[in-house]
């Protein structure tokens, strides 16, 4: 029994298929997964595992690398405020302060009511809209506190859905192509193409 | 006039969409790759002297050279962009993802590469949705896929996002988080994944922006592009340009014939100081660099001419500090920044970052010694003995010695300043 959706099982099959090796899959379903629970719960962390073709300590091991994936719960809207040089310097520290005292929490914490979880983050690459912010890694560009407060009440009232859904739209867009053609049939080409490169080097070779 | 190169569609609202593209030169540069010998584009990439826009500045038509003789098995695309004020791959990813798609097919040509990946930082989500959709919209176009533009040349292309970690920008790092691991930077020798790549294979990582220049160069010509710029400093680039400045942004502009104050007080480019104030300092390219100074001003943005004045151009970022600003903090924030970054392998960058940023916490905050000054040099010391700039390497990466970079800088000039805020007991400016 799948822990993931079926429509999530099928796209977790596909994205595995477009690689050489299915290990190379590991964070896109990390990413899949935490769009259907959040975080990257037990059972997801165990399907990932035997579609990758590693253990689940591998999954746990590779995931608690990472700042985006989430090995514990977190709010339907991660909130991350830079304070990093750029931002720093346009008062990004007050807007945190902020952010900290309107949701209650402080940076790494989650409201009561599961709603947000707030970040302090590192340069998002933004530096032009100061202090930058971000809501499940969309730009909100928000940068004073009656911005950001604004932002939080529509998101709490449910607005930005289409924009700004619970937990991302890292996976809303998907190939609609597979892989066009088999394995063996690429590995021929390439080695055509080495053979046509290596006689057209030996020509140049003779030549010059 | 100089031509944009690499931002020719950023005022369109639809900049991203395959309409515009097409009906703005899309693929023509690939389709006329694509009539040539794949030793024929990489010439004229040579011919250009393109230069990496990633930080390295290594010369892109030497790092495939390497690979002609010995066939590339895997292309991958550098969009991991998370050095520190570095906003201009988010541009082109987000703008104009054809042009990137066009210019990895080209890129992946010349290599004759049947298969490749774009790696985009997961914080890009827009970004990453919109090179998804448009590489969709390439398959059915034919740029990408089986026998492209009925060349008989195949490729496939893989976006793959990333997780939030900065040490991935590191070549052999993306490759290890590209196999699904930890991203942990390879020991060196081999020095470039030429060599030894994704799954062991010889593999080419290029940045977004540098195979962003391709389909120019391709339409144009290596020498139309080696024309603009000057000595090894070739063509535009792009600066983003960020800090206490009126006109915050990306500018794209010809390498080497602009300097620092024309892109910081030019009306139509950084507009001046916040505020008319005066320049304190400014890190130069990514805050891996050491600092400029008011007298670096009227240095020209080239790669060598920034590299003989000690710094490096690096990610072309340049954050700009006024006179209102606290060197302490400013040093502090960016060590805090590495140590939160450090990937943990080597224990100079590890250790000696969380120290670093502690002490350094402890003079803005209140607490500082008399002695700490000192203590930070002699730990940076030790991350990059003799603290030379490029520096010396004690990690696996070039992450640790990179943070002595901003803590030398402000100490070597701003000494006083530091005692001052031991004296005071913290911040004499009261953050």
């Amino acid at each position: 029994m799948s822990h993931l959706r079926p429509e999530l099982r099928a796209r977790a099959e596909a994205i595995v298929a477009v690689y050489p090796q299915p290990r190379s899959a590991l964070i896109p379903l990390c990413h899949l997964a935490q769009s259907q629970d959040g975080y990257l719960t037990e059972p997801a962390m165990v399907e990932i595992a035997e579609l990758c073709g590693v253990t689940p300590a591998e999954v746990r091991g590779t995931a608690s690398f990472y700042d985006l994936l989430h090995t514990e719960p977190v709010g339907r809207y991660v909130v991350g405020v830079c304070t990093n040089l750029a931002c720093m310097l346009d008062g990004a520290d007050a807007l945190l302060a902020h952010a900290e005292q309107r949701l209650g929490c402080r940076a790494g914490g989650t409201t009561p009511d599961g709603l947000f979880t707030l970040e302090e983050t590192e340069c998002l690459a933004d530096c032009d809209v100061t202090p930058c912010v971000q809501v499940n890694s969309r730009f909100v560009r928000t940068t004073t506190p009656e911005a950001l407060d604004a932002l939080l009440d529509e998101l709490a009232a449910g607005g930005r859905s289409e924009e700004i859904p619970p937990h991302g739209t890292l996976n809303r867009v998907f190939r609609t192509v597979g892989r066009e053609a088999p394995v063996e049939v690429v590995a021929a080409e390439r080695a055509a193409a080495r053979e046509a490169q290596a006689a057209r080097a030996a020509e140049a070779e003779a030549t010059s | 006039m100089t031509p944009r190169i690499v931002t020719a569609r950023r005022d369109y609202d639809d900049s991203f969409t395959l309409e515009r593209a097409l009906a703005t030169g899309a693929y023509e540069g690939l389709r006329k790759a694509l009539s040539m010998t794949p030793e024929a584009v990489c010439a004229e990439v040579d011919a250009a002297s393109l230069l990496g826009r990633g930080g390295a500045g290594f010369p892109a038509g030497r790092k495939w050279s390497m690979l002609r003789k010995a066939p590339t098995t895997y292309l991958v695309i550098n969009g991991d962009e998370s050095e520190p004020a570095t906003f201009k791959d988010h541009l082109l990813i987000e703008r104009d993802p054809h042009q990137l798609i066009e210019g990895v097919v080209i890129a992946a040509y010349a290599l004759q590469v049947t298969q490749a990946f774009i790696f985009i930082r997961g914080e890009f989500a827009l970004g990453l949705e919109r090179v998804s959709q448009a590489l969709n919209e390439a398959y059915a176009h034919g740029a990408v896929g089986r026998d492209i533009f009925s060349s008989g040349f195949s490729l496939d292309i893989v976006v793959h996002p990333g997780a939030g970690a900065y040490v991935c920008g590191e070549e052999t790092s993306l490759l290890e988080s590209l196999e699904g691991k930890r991203g942990y930077p390879r020991i060196k020798p081999p020095f470039f994944p030429a060599a030894i790549g994704l799954y062991g294979e010889p593999t080419v990582v290029n940045n977004v922006e540098t195979v962003s220049n391709l389909p120019w160069i391709i339409t144009n010509g290596g020498a139309a592009f080696a024309a603009l710029g000057e000595g090894r400093s070739t063509g535009t680039r792009l600066f983003a340009l960020s800090g206490h400045v009126e006109r915050p942004g990306v500018y794209e502009i010809e390498m080497v014939k602009n300097t620092f104050r024309d892109l910081i007080y030019s009306p139509e480019l950084g507009g001046g100081v916040r505020g008319g104030r005066a320049v304190k300092a400014i890190v130069p390219g990514g805050v891996s660099a050491p600092w400029f100074f008011p007298e670096h001003l009227d240095l020209p943005l080239g790669q060598d001419e920034v590299a003989q004045a000690g710094s490096m151009l690096g990610s072309g970022s340049i954050i700009v500090m006024d006179d209102t600003t606290c060197m302490v903090r400013a040093t502090w924030r960016i060590t805090k920044f590495f140590s939160r970054e450090s990937c943990g392998q080597c224990t100079p960058c590890r250790e000696g970052s969380g120290w670093l940023e502690r002490v350094l916490y402890r003079l803005e905050h209140g607490g500082g010694r008399a002695e700490d000054v000192d203590l930070l040099l002699d730990l940076c010391d030790n991350i990059a003995p003799g603290l030379t700039w490029p520096p010396q390497q004690t990690t696996i990466c070039v992450l640790g010695p990179s943070i002595p970079s901003s803590i030398n800088s402000a100490i070597s000039r701003f000494r006083q300043e530091f005692i001052d805020h031991v004296d005071h007991g913290g911040c004499p400016s009261g953050h």
